[in-house]
């Protein structure tokens, strides 16, 4: 008993244990199943339901965005196969305006060439026929010519 | 001899004194009770409070409660780990907020300005019968906890990892409690006393820097206690492989 009668108090002390510690206990006890029901259980599912809700968004997110990222990826591929599209025809067309071109350019070439070839034929010929008519009329003048130096001889 | 008479003659403070309560053969300190009363009566007004309209937006006291539930569930899981750190969690919140609200209503509540018969009011941790049922009950609930998770494999953990640890394990399961409940019985008192005496001697000014780190042991002691046993069940419930 003087163990635990330090500091010298009549009854009691600092050290002295009775049926406090087991009613503490009790209370204690107590206050934790109160504790739970009116605490830590409502508190936790509120908790846990704002914290459920945001993980899912922030998966609901990343979904969107991963999904936004394909279609983003899809669309860049679809536009580049346009574009290229787009330069094959603008080639493709090119090379036919252009041999279009170089066909209209020889059709006329020739046939500017045969109306020229034409036309000099038919200046050929009417020298020609010019010349022969000349030629005639040479004849004819020179005929008269010695036909008149014979008659009036 | 002249440090009993001392000590029991200081007219400011009643070491030992208790203000008895005697019902049929039992007798209680009566202080301790009451104290406790009053302070866990407060603590459950302002949880009562704080729950009543639970919104998914929080606001105002229940943006508190949320913390404090959060600061309580993040030492259980450190402490006791994923697994069954729900199980746990009410009984280190309560233990947190038991020391903790007794530990800062001791030391904020001006009680000397009621009188008793008997002894004074103060912080109930200060009395080493509450020290010692908290203590004992973290001893039961991790005994509890380990065989309730483990089955009889929970005594594997006494030979873990050699034979050789037994005695000190059988000694831990009497220096925990031990430890437990006279480092925070030691802590309040000590700092219940400083405050006092310093109270007693020079009343201006001087104790108010002594009651600040009264208020810092407080809180930190609440958080030792609370740490430490969710540690222990951890212990308890921690797999070997």
């Amino acid at each position: 008993m003087l163990a635990f009668n330090f500091f010298g108090a009549t009854e009691g002390g600092l050290f002295d244990i009775n049926a406090t510690l087991p009613l503490m206990a009790i209370q204690v006890v107590a206050l934790t199943y109160i504790l739970n029901s009116l605490f830590f259980k409502p508190v936790g599912n509120v908790v846990e339901k704002r914290e459920k809700f945001v993980s899912n968004n922030i998966i609901e997110a990343k979904n969107k965005l991963s999904e936004v990222k394909k279609l983003e990826a899809d669309l860049m591929t679809q536009l580049q196969s346009a574009r290229s599209e787009a330069q094959r025809i603008v080639g493709e067309a090119e090379n036919e305006s252009d041999k279009l071109y170089k066909e209209a350019l020889e059709l006329a070439n020739n046939e500017a060439n045969a109306s020229k070839e034409k036309a000099r034929l038919e200046i050929e010929s009417q020298t020609s026929a010019a010349r022969d008519q000349l030629s005639k009329q040479a004849d004819d003048l020179s005929e008269l010519i010695v036909n008149r130096l014979i008659l009036e001889k | 001899m002249f440090l009993n008479s001392l000590l029991t003659n200081f007219a400011a403070l009643e070491v030992g004194q208790h203000l008895y309560w005697q019902i049929g053969n039992i007798r209680l300190h009566g202080q301790v009770f009451l104290t406790s009363w009053i302070l866990l009566g407060a603590l459950l007004v302002f949880i009562s409070l704080g729950t009543k309209k639970m919104e998914n937006d929080p606001k105002g006291l229940q943006n508190l409660l949320e913390f404090l539930w959060d600061y309580i569930r993040d030492l259980a899981r450190t402490q006791i780990g994923e697994k069954v750190y729900r199980d746990w969690m009410p009984f280190i919140g309560t233990l947190f907020l038991f020391v903790f609200v007794s530990n800062w209503g001791g030391a904020l509540i001006p009680w000397r300005l009621i009188k008793l018969p008997s002894g004074e009011l103060g912080a109930p941790t200060a009395d080493i019968n509450t020290t010692i049922a908290l203590a004992l009950l973290v001893s039961l609930s991790y005994f509890y906890a380990g065989l309730s998770n483990k089955g009889w494999r929970y005594f594997e953990y006494y030979i873990h990892p050699t034979p050789i640890m037994l005695p000190f394990k059988i000694l831990e399961d009497f220096t925990k409690p031990l430890s437990l409940s006279f480092r925070l019985f030691g802590n309040i008192l000590a700092d219940e006393l400083v405050v006092g005496v310093l109270v007693f001697l020079v009343p201006l000014i001087l104790p108010i820097p002594v009651m600040f780190l009264g208020l810092f042991t407080s809180a930190i002691q609440a958080l030792i206690f609370a740490t430490l046993a969710a540690y222990y069940i951890g212990e308890a419930v921690e797999e070997h492989h």
